[in-house]
């Protein structure tokens, strides 16, 4: 295969030849350099950002991660309530979209005639397709008025006085906050998650599949007990996969949280994220002050987290498939 | 396939399928219960796009009209357009392209003929990965500190540099993927004719491949072309009508973004119009490009 063990017929090709062997060089050190710009790239971005919020880190020292405090002020600055608002909205989403992008893929690969299969696994993933900003809003137009004209107020109503859970529905009904973030965090990852469930299951063996229906399984039977068992690692690297995303949403959800930094359990509350927080307050901090040092060391914190989840993810499912 | 399949278990199959045992009832109520929520799954999603869908048309024809187009932006009441945002998007995503494309292609080149070392290809791979679902604020803020601090103003180049950044991973994993489906023969070929590798690779393999890496770059176009968060820090926007590079450039949704929170009923309708125009721009590139990357992949 190697060209260069042929022997030359003419000193023609021979010419050719070296100057196909300068060519190669020259290709060979551009593919070379673009493919470890890559890894500047990245590495640069994680440099950049750990020395930008290098100055609050030494203001406030590792109590950073943790402090509640948000005042521009007095120049005090803390990081737990946008990393609560974004672990609580995130962990919403999840909940609300892994069964949908569950049912989604069931239907498509077990169910769906093909005729239809086609065309609705492409809606469900051109939602994918949507720029995150529509989200955010239909979300603020769509959404928020139905939580707090509809749902909130039905939930004030009736759950409020709960004993324990009432806790998660107290509030004026604003219409915005971690609910309705997390609900449109949902429809924005359900695609993700969905795209990666129904890969898995159809890369099942058939033969598995059709001896379990040759047993008389029914359809949720051979699901529950012999596709889920199969496939449990890759999902929970596609779940992970949709918990990176809506991690790191910024537009969406700016939109609908509220923008207050506060740490409460209630659903309805208003609330931050970190990507939310850095989005509009990042345009009004001026250079080299600690609220800028503050919002970037936030920004390291995201990319460490969302880093390691989609890590786990890139684990998972390559284990899984 | 499947459905078929599923008709079997009605078949003479012992336990008492339709004949009415306890057990079975409750098997096939829990077949039912399953069918009817993932039914109900699928159908809530799809409400949701069609919500989205029909809130952009209603909300956003209105004030589709060729003022929009053509006009610049203006302060409320001032009957403003759109023009200068959507001139702005394009020469963003153009540069972001011109720039993305060559890195995307030579890495993904790279990785699927150069890279011997197992381990290197992982580790690029990865990074590639990684940057390709990172949270893109982060490569906002990124480009900010790299490109707008030290220059110290906003503009249009740092916006592509950033969109760049998002275009590059797309590009890199469809030219791997693509590839890598190139088969071998084809490059054997190539070589017993005499042909040095980098002719191999970008007129052959390349070649062969280029519908699938056309698809790649023009989903990274419509990925690319929706993209606020990396913008508000790199190219900040623009009220007036600018192509500088070196200047703040408008964008579509960064103009989306600063006109929907805004207390103007012209700034919100023309915020409705430029949300129709990009997610019909985007949605009509994925479509057409999937239909015909389909109909090309059934027609090898």
């Amino acid at each position: 295969m190697e060209p260069s063990t042929l022997s030359p017929p003419s000193t023609m090709v021979a010419a050719r030849r070296a100057a196909g062997g300068v060519g190669d060089a020259i290709f060979s050190a551009a593919v070379r350099l673009s493919g470890w710009s890559l890894l500047a790239l990245l590495g640069g971005l994680i440099g950049v950002l750990a020395w930008g919020g290098a100055q609050a880190w030494g203001a406030f020292g590792p109590g950073f991660a943790w402090s509640t405090a948000w005042n521009p002020v007095s120049e005090h600055f803390g990081a737990l309530a946008p990393v609560f608002g974004s672990v609580m909205t995130t962990v919403l989403a999840l909940l609300i979209a892994v069964p949908l992008a569950f049912g989604i893929a069931f239907w498509l690969v077990e169910m769906a005639p093909g005729s239809v299969a086609g065309p609705i696994g492409m809606a469900v993933q051109l939602l994918a397709a949507v720029p995150s900003i529509i989200f955010g809003m239909w979300g603020f137009f769509v959404i928020v008025p139905v939580m707090a004209r509809v749902v909130q107020p039905w939930a004030n109503r009736h759950l409020g006085h709960v004993p324990v859970l009432g806790v998660l529905f107290h509030g004026a009904p604003y219409g915005t906050g971690l609910l309705t973030g997390g609900l449109v965090l949902a429809v924005m990852v359900t695609p993700f998650v969905c795209a990666v469930m129904r890969d898995v299951f159809t890369a099942m063996p058939a033969q598995i599949r059709e001896s379990a229906y040759g047993l008389g399984a029914t359809r949720w039977e051979v699901m529950r007990s012999v596709i889920l068992p199969w496939s449990r690692p890759a999902l929970v690297g596609g779940v992970m996969l949709g918990m990176g995303r809506a991690l790191g949403e910024t537009m969406a959800v700016t939109f609908v949280i509220g923008n207050t930094n506060r740490i409460g359990w209630s659903l309805f509350a208003p609330g931050n994220t970190i990507a939310s927080l850095i989005a509009l307050e990042f345009p009004e901090s001026a250079a080299g002050s600690l609220k800028l040092s503050s919002l970037l060391a936030l920004g390291f914190i995201l990319m460490v987290i969302s880093f390691v989840t989609l890590a786990c993810s890139r684990v998972l499912l390559r284990r899984g498939a | 396939m499947s459905g078929e399949l599923a008709g079997v278990p009605a078949a003479p199959s012992g336990a008492g399928w339709g004949r009415g045992g306890r057990l079975a009832a409750r098997r096939r109520l829990a077949d039912r219960l399953a069918t009817g929520l993932s039914l109900g799954a699928t159908g809530i999603v799809l409400l949701a796009l069609g919500s989205i869908l029909l809130t952009l048309l209603a909300r956003g024809l209105p004030g589709l009209s060729a003022g929009t187009l053509v006009r610049v932006m203006t302060p409320p009441g001032g009957g403003g357009g759109l023009a200068n945002a959507i001139a702005g998007s394009l020469v963003q995503t153009g540069l972001a392209a011109a720039i993305g494309t060559p890195v995307g292609l030579l890495t993904g080149i790279y990785l699927s003929e150069y890279a011997t070392d197992g381990r290197v290809v992982a580790v690029v791979r990865f990074v590639s990965d990684m940057m390709l679902s990172a949270p893109s604020i982060l490569v906002g803020l990124f480009v900010y500190l790299a490109l707008v601090a030290p220059v110290g103003h906003f503009s249009g180049l740092s916006g592509a540099v950033a969109l760049a950044m998002l275009f590059v991973p797309v590009v890199v994993r469809t030219t791997e993927d693509m590839l890598r489906l190139v088969p071998l023969t084809m490059r054997e070929a190539a070589y017993a004719l005499g042909a040095p590798k980098w002719r191999v690779v970008l007129q052959v393999c390349l070649r062969a491949a280029r519908a699938g890496v056309l698809t790649g770059i023009l989903l990274a176009v419509a990925r690319v072309s929706g993209e606020t968060a990396p913008l508000l820090f790199t190219s900040l926007g623009n009220m007036n009508w600018s192509l500088s590079l070196d200047a703040p450039m408008a964008s579509l949704p960064v103009a989306i973004y600063q006109y929907a929170g805004s207390a103007y009923d012209d700034w919100v309708q023309l915020a409705w119009t430029g949300a129709l125009l990009i997610t019909a721009g985007v949605l009509v590139l994925n479509v057409v490009v999937r239909m015909w990357h389909r109909r090309l992949g059934a027609g090898q």
